[in-house]
């Protein structure tokens, strides 16, 4: 397991502790409630991530943000795990990248991605780490699995082919929207997000088609009905503005 | 100069790679000065030849006719080309997998077909069954490539832009064996 870490939102209500560290041999400083990933963006160090979204809790799912700690010998993903003083990290050493890309081949398999017919095509974060990993084929069966399309919803749709399972809907849908209409069932990779109580999206009585999950799906799994192939678009700005605006409420 | 001889193939796929190839328009007379084609649906040609140097296959392995072809392509051929997203992913052939052949060719020729001729007009209900006289049977599931043959060089893309195609095949010619990097990606 990860170290622990502060589960309480960052304000300046709760000042905590400032410490320094290394980040690819550089000297950073940063507050104990910092994740590690956030630290390294702010010091222009990229670390890839699938599940991790501004403006939401993070959940430690799809560990392609994993980074080398020197001293441990398990790589640790980098969203949710908080620098100590004086710790040594590695975003991209070869060892890491090769988990990383291992990581990113086996979701492939996992699902039937078709991005040449998908709605996300060309605007989709899975096909974009491909790229940015050189992942250029995938060296692992792919599992074919059967997994049903629910187009029960008056507005949008649910193609579980191609969830990645990195719940961004779940946590949007429970922490922004309040509604808590998604939720995830089985284990492993044979999890999947279900509705309510495992039942079509249309007759959900929590879900107030907001619309909010399918803003921040990452691939073409959450879609809106009447897009066709590479149609999507996300917008995501309402996200950090929300959070915004509920930091000031809780200052007041 | 010894020319490259390049083949080509297309196995299950819709040939949308092979029109990739043929859209680099002018920029194909420069590259085809360096190739000879020795195989493909480009060229009137039955068998594949004893040796080429490359051969870029696009689509993937979905009968027992491409298996076997795969198998003599590879050991013919110095570099082999997994050539566009149904060869590298098995794409969209491969979106036939989760169900049985039986039931694939039934919703492909029997079930949407009004008229049944061997069952007399009007007996839609009574599905003839499908036997693989005369076309190769196909294997239960479509599968990329690289699953039954080493693939030396993987060219993602729904299909690879003719831009890639032309940098692919430049390299090639120059006697590189090029890695793809960042230039195509799935679905591209
Ligand atoms: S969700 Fe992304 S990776 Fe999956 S098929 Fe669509 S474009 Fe491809
Ligand atoms: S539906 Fe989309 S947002 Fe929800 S878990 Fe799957 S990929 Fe993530
Ligand atoms: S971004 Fe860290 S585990 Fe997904």
């Amino acid at each position: 397991m990860s170290p622990e870490f502060p589960k309480k939102v960052r304000s300046d209500l709760n000042p905590s502790r400032v410490l320094t560290f290394r980040i690819d041999g550089r000297d950073v400083s940063a507050r104990a409630d910092e994740s590690i990933l956030i630290v390294a963006r702010q010091n222009g160090i990229a670390i890839p991530t699938l599940c991790h979204l501004d403006g939401l809790s993070e959940r430690g799912a799809c560990r392609l943000c994993i980074v080398e700690i020197k001293g441990s010998a398990r790589l640790q993903p980098a969203c949710v795990t908080y620098p100590r003083q004086d710790m040594e990290v590695v975003t991209t050493s070869e060892r890491v990248v090769a988990y990383r890309r291992k990581i990113l081949e086996l979701l492939f398999t996992e699902r039937n991605h078709v991005c040449s017919v998908c709605v996300s095509n060309g605007h989709c974060e899975l096909q974009d780490l491909a790229v940015e990993l050189g992942v250029s084929h995938v060296r692992y069966p792919y599992l074919y699995p059967g997994y049903p399309v629910d187009a029960s919803h008056e507005r949008f749709c649910v193609d579980h082919n191609r969830c990645v399972l990195c719940l961004r809907c779940v946590r949007v849908c429970d922490e922004i929207e309040g509604a808590h209409t998604w939720d995830v069932m089985g284990r492993g990779i044979t999890s999947q997000v279900i509705i309510d109580l495992n039942q079509p999206w249309g007759t959900s009585e929590t879900c107030t088609s907001c619309g909010k999950c399918v803003q921040v799906c990452p691939t073409g799994a959450l879609t809106e009905k009447g897009r066709s192939v590479a149609e999507i678009s996300r917008r995501r700005r309402f996200l950090p503005y929300l959070q915004m605006m509920r930091e000031r409420r809780d200052e007041r | 100069m010894n020319r490259l001889r390049l083949a080509t193939t297309w196995l299950d796929g819709c040939s949308g790679c092979h029109m990739s190839l043929l859209d680099l328009d002018e920029a194909l007379l420069d590259i085809l000065a360096g190739v000879e084609m020795v195989y493909g649906p480009l060229v009137d040609v039955k068998d594949f030849p004893a040796r080429a140097d490359v051969t870029l296959v696009e689509g993937a392995v979905g009968s027992e006719a491409d298996r076997r072809h795969i198998l003599e392509i590879r050991e013919r051929t110095g570099i082999l080309v997994s050539f566009g997203d149904c060869a590298v992913t098995a794409n969209v052939p491969a979106m036939r997998n989760r169900f049985p052949v039986e039931a694939v060719i039934a919703r492909a020729y029997v079930d949407n077909a009004d008229r049944h001729p061997a069952a007399g007009d009007g007996a839609a209900a009574e599905r003839p069954a499908f036997a693989f006289t005369g076309v190769p049977r196909l294997c239960p599931t479509a599968r990329p490539v690289h699953e039954f043959v080493p693939v030396d060089v993987f060219v993602p893309g729904c299909p690879p832009a003719a831009a890639v195609i032309a940098w692919l095949l430049t390299e090639l010619v120059a006697g590189r064996t090029p890695e793809i990097g960042g230039r195509s990606r799935f679905g591209a």
